[in-house]
C-alpha cells in the first residue's frame, strides 16, 4: 500500500516537473506539436521517452529503497539492529517484587555476534538476562527462568518498563514490541522497519551478483546459457513445427469448403483450451522429456497459426484474385503469388501471439517438470528460498520475451513493408 | 474477325427465403473488334453482373457469351480486367505488377522486359518502374492497372469503374489516357461507369441499362470518343450536342431512380 502510494507520488511529481521543464525549453514546430487538440487524437499521442526512463529509474529506486540497496541513496527505515534492553518487574510466590533487565543484541542474520554482557552485580531475586535476536526475527524468552524461585507457582512477570502486563497483552519497549503469551513467556519482536528481508526481496545488486555467479558457474551443474538455450530451443522447435503444419492447414481451411468444415470444430474447440491445461495429459502420455514439451508448444502454436493463416486468406481482396485469374494465373500461381504474400501481415501477427503464448507455456511446463530451463531454475530456487535467483529468472524471462517480440516486429517490417498501406 | 457476342443472357439469384432476384433478363449484344462500349445505369441494374459474366467470374443462368466463337466458361487472359482500386499487388514493384501476366505464362524476361518499358512510357510512368505500389498516388495506381492489363495483350478489356475512386482532375486526365490507349491499341473495351459525362466522353457506343430486372434500356452510337482522341476533353464537353445528350440521359436515369424510390415507398 505504501509502495503503491509512493509510486503514484513519483509518477505525479515527475509529470509536473517535466511539464514545468518543457514549458521553459525551446519548441520544435513539427506537425504533432502544433496540434491544439491532442486529447482524443490518437495519432498525436506517442510514448514520452523521458517518462519511460523515469519510470524504469523509479522502479529501481523503489526496489532499492525498500531493500536497503547500495544503488539508492535514500532508504526507508530498516530493521532495528544493535543493542537494546528493557526492564521487567517480577513478583514471586511470597508476593515480593523485584526488577531486572533483559539485554538483547539484534544482529544481521549470517553475522556471528556474541551475547551481550551482563552487569556483574545481581541484587534481589530477579536476575538479568542476555539474548541474541536476528534482524526481522522474534524470540520467545522466559526471563524468570534464571530468577531465584522463578520456576515456582505464583511467580510471574507483572510489568515491562513499568507498564503492567498480563497474558495476551502487547506492549512497546524502546526498540520493539513484547507480547505475553498465555503461559507467561515473552515474545520479543524488535522493530522490523519498512525494508524487505532479503529472502522476500533481495536488493538489485544481489540479483546482479547472482547473475554473474550463475553466468560463470551455472545453476545445478548446468550453465545459464544451457538453461536459456533449452527454454528457447523448446519454444522455437514447437513454434516451427506448429507453423509448418498450422499455416498450410489454415490456407486449406481458407480455400476449401471441405477442409473448413472438417477442421472448424477441431480448431474452434482447441482454441480456447489453454495449453497449460494440457500439461498433465502431455506428461501422462509423453513423460517429462523434451518430446512432451515440444509437443505441448507445438499444440500451443498450431491453432494460433492456423487461425492466422485462415484469416490471412479471408483477408485477400476478391478483386486481387479476380485480377490474377484474368491475367491468366493458375490456382497454384494465385496461391503462391497472391494469397501467400497477401496473408503475410496476418501470419506475422499470429506469429507474435504464438511466440508469446509458447514462451509463457514453456516456463510453465518447466515449472512442472524439467531438469533444465529457466522455469526449472525458478521453481528449484524457490524451494531453497533463493529469492534472488527467482527474481533473476523472472527478469530474464521478461527480457527474452520482449526481445523475441522485437525481432518478429523487425522481420515483419522488413518482409511486409506494405502492411497497413495497401 | 474477332468479336464478342452476348447472347440472350439472363441471371437469376436464388435467395435463402425462396425468393429470387432477376439481375439480368434477356440481354443481347454484339461488339466488333476495336469497339468501346460504355455501360451506364442506376445501381442495381446489373451492369457489374454483366461484366462479371463476360469476365467469366459468374456463370449465367441462361444464355451465353462467346469471344471469337469460343464460349466463355471462366476467367482467361484473353479478357483483361481493370478494377476500381486495390487490385494491384502491393508486394511487387510497378514493373513486376505490369509483367505479372507474361510472368505467369512463363515468358522469359528478355521478351517481356521491353514490353514493360514500353508500357511504362505509354502510361507516363517511365520513372516509377521500381517504386512500390503503396508509394504511388491513386491516379498512378490506375495507370499501373491499365498497363498490367495491356501487358497481357488481351482481346477484350473489361473496366469496372476504373476511374471511380479518383478526384475530378485526375479523372479527366485518365479519361484522356483511356481514349489514347484505345486508339493506339485497337482493343475492344467494355467500360462500366456511374458518370454520365464519362460514359458520353469515352463510349463509342453507350448502353443505358434499367433495373429490376436488369435489362438494356437504350443504346446510343456517339461521336464524342472519336472527337476526343488527341484533343482537350473539356472542349468536347462544351459541344452543344454533348450537353443535349447529357441532359437526355441524366433525365432518363433520374426517372428510373424515381421509379425505384416510388416503388419502395408503396406499402407492401
Amino acid at each position: 500500500m505504501i509502495v503503491l502510494l509512493l509510486y503514484v507520488a513519483i509518477f505525479a511529481l515527475a509529470f509536473v516537473a517535466y511539464r514545468f521543464w518543457e514549458r521553459k525549453r525551446h519548441h520544435l514546430h513539427d506537425f504533432a506539436s502544433l496540434k491544439t487538440v491532442t486529447f482524443g487524437d490518437e495519432s498525436a499521442v506517442s510514448p514520452n521517452r523521458f517518462a519511460s526512463v523515469v519510470s524504469i529509474i523509479a522502479l529501481f529506486a523503489i526496489w532499492g529503497a525498500f531493500t536497503g540497496s547500495a544503488i539508492t541513496p535514500l532508504h526507508v527505515p530498516g530493521p532495528f539492529v544493535g543493542d537494546s534492553s528493557f526492564a521487567y518487574t517480577a513478583r514471586n510466590a511470597a508476593g515480593e517484587t523485584d526488577e531486572a533487565t533483559v539485554y538483547m543484541r539484534v544482529y544481521r542474520v549470517g553475522e556471528d555476534v556474541p551475547l551481550p554482557e551482563l552487569p556483574a552485580d545481581q541484587a534481589g531475586f530477579a536476575m538479568d538476562d542476555a539474548l541474541k535476536i536476528g534482524a526481522w526475527r522474534s524470540v520467545l524468552a522466559r526471563p524468570n527462568e534464571n530468577d531465584t524461585g522463578g520456576e515456582e507457582d505464583g511467580y510471574s512477570v507483572i510489568a515491562i518498563d513499568g507498564q503492567p502486563i498480563a497474558p495476551g497483552d502487547t506492549l512497546r519497549f524502546a526498540d520493539g514490541e513484547i507480547t505475553m503469551t498465555s503461559k507467561g513467556s515473552l515474545s520479543i519482536k524488535p522493530d522490523k522497519g519498512w525494508q524487505m528481508e532479503p529472502i522476500w526481496l533481495p536488493a538489485p545488486e544481489a540479483v546482479v551478483a547472482r547473475l554473474g555467479e550463475i553466468a560463470s558457474e551455472g545453476y545445478k551443474n548446468v550453465s545459464l546459457w544451457e538453461h536459456l538455450g533449452y527454454s528457447l530451443g523448446r519454444v522455437i522447435g514447437g513454434f516451427v513445427i506448429g507453423s509448418i503444419l498450422g499455416i498450410p492447414l489454415g490456407y486449406a481451411m481458407g480455400l476449401s469448403n471441405w477442409f473448413r468444415g472438417w477442421f472448424d470444430p477441431i480448431v474452434e474447440f482447441m482454441r480456447p483450451v489453454p495449453p497449460l491445461a494440457l500439461i498433465p495429459l502431455i506428461i501422462i502420455w509423453f513423460g517429462i522429456g523434451e518430446e512432451g514439451k515440444i509437443i505441448l508448444l507445438f499444440l500451443a502454436a498450431l491453432w494460433i497459426m492456423t487461425i492466422a493463416a485462415r484469416a490471412g486468406v479471408s483477408g485477400v481482396r476478391i478483386s486481387k484474385v479476380h485480377a490474377a485469374y484474368s491475367l491468366g494465373a493458375s490456382k497454384w500461381q494465385i496461391l503462391w503469388h497472391v494469397i501467400v504474400p497477401n496473408s503475410l501481415p496476418e501470419i506475422f501477427t499470429g506469429a507474435r501471439v504464438a511466440m508469446g503464448v509458447c514462451w509463457g507455456t514453456v516456463v510453465a511446463a518447466e515449472l512442472v517438470a524439467a531438469d533444465r530451463g529457466l522455469g526449472m531454475m525458478i521453481v528449484n530456487a524457490s524451494k531453497f528460498q533463493l529469492t534472488d535467483i527467482v527474481i533473476l529468472g523472472i527478469i530474464l524471462i521478461g527480457i527474452i520475451g520482449y526481445g523475441i517480440d522485437i525481432l518478429i516486429r523487425m522481420a515483419e517490417k522488413w518482409l511486409v513493408p506494405w502492411k497497413g498501406r495497401g | 474477325m474477332g468479336n464478342l457476342v452476348i447472347d440472350d443472357l439472363s441471371m437469376r439469384f436464388d435467395l435463402p427465403n425462396d425468393g429470387s432476384v432477376q439481375a439480368l433478363k434477356n440481354v443481347s449484344l454484339e461488339l466488333a473488334k476495336g469497339e468501346l462500349l460504355a455501360v451506364l445505369g442506376p445501381s442495381g441494374c446489373g451492369k457489374t453482373t454483366l461484366l462479371n459474366i463476360v469476365a467469366g467470374f459468374l456463370a449465367p443462368t441462361d444464355g451465353k457469351v462467346t469471344l471469337n466463337g469460343k464460349t466463355v466458361t471462366g476467367p482467361g487472359p484473353e479478357r483483361g480486367m481493370v478494377f476500381q482500386q486495390g487490385a494491384l499487388f502491393e508486394w511487387m514493384n510497378v514493373r513486376r505488377n505490369i509483367s505479372f501476366g507474361p510472368d505467369m505464362a512463363g515468358r522469359p524476361s528478355s521478351e517481356t522486359g521491353p514490353v514493360v518499358e514500353n508500357l511504362l512510357r505509354t502510361v507516363g510512368l517511365q520513372d516509377f518502374g521500381d517504386k512500390m505500389i503503396y508509394e504511388l498516388s491513386g491516379g498512378m495506381q490506375q495507370r499501373v492497372a491499365l498497363a498490367r492489363c495491356l501487358a497481357n495483350d488481351p482481346d477484350v478489356i473489361l473496366m469496372d469503374e476504373p476511374l471511380g475512386a479518383l478526384d475530378a482532375l485526375t479523372r479527366e486526365k485518365m479519361q484522356g489516357l483511356v481514349l489514347k490507349l484505345w486508339k493506339e491499341t485497337g482493343k475492344t473495351i467494355i467500360l462500366i461507369t456511374h458518370s454520365v459525362e464519362e460514359a458520353l466522353l469515352l463510349g463509342e457506343r453507350l448502353l443505358v441499362m434499367a433495373p429490376r430486372p436488369g435489362r438494356i434500356h437504350k443504346e446510343y452510337r456517339l461521336p464524342f470518343a472519336e472527337m476526343g482522341v488527341g484533343r482537350d476533353l473539356r472542349s468536347v464537353k462544351k459541344e452543344r450536342e454533348f450537353a443535349e445528350r447529357r441532359e437526355e440521359i441524366l433525365g432518363m436515369i433520374w426517372d428510373m431512380e424515381e421509379e425505384i424510390m416510388g416503388r419502395q415507398e408503396e406499402p407492401a
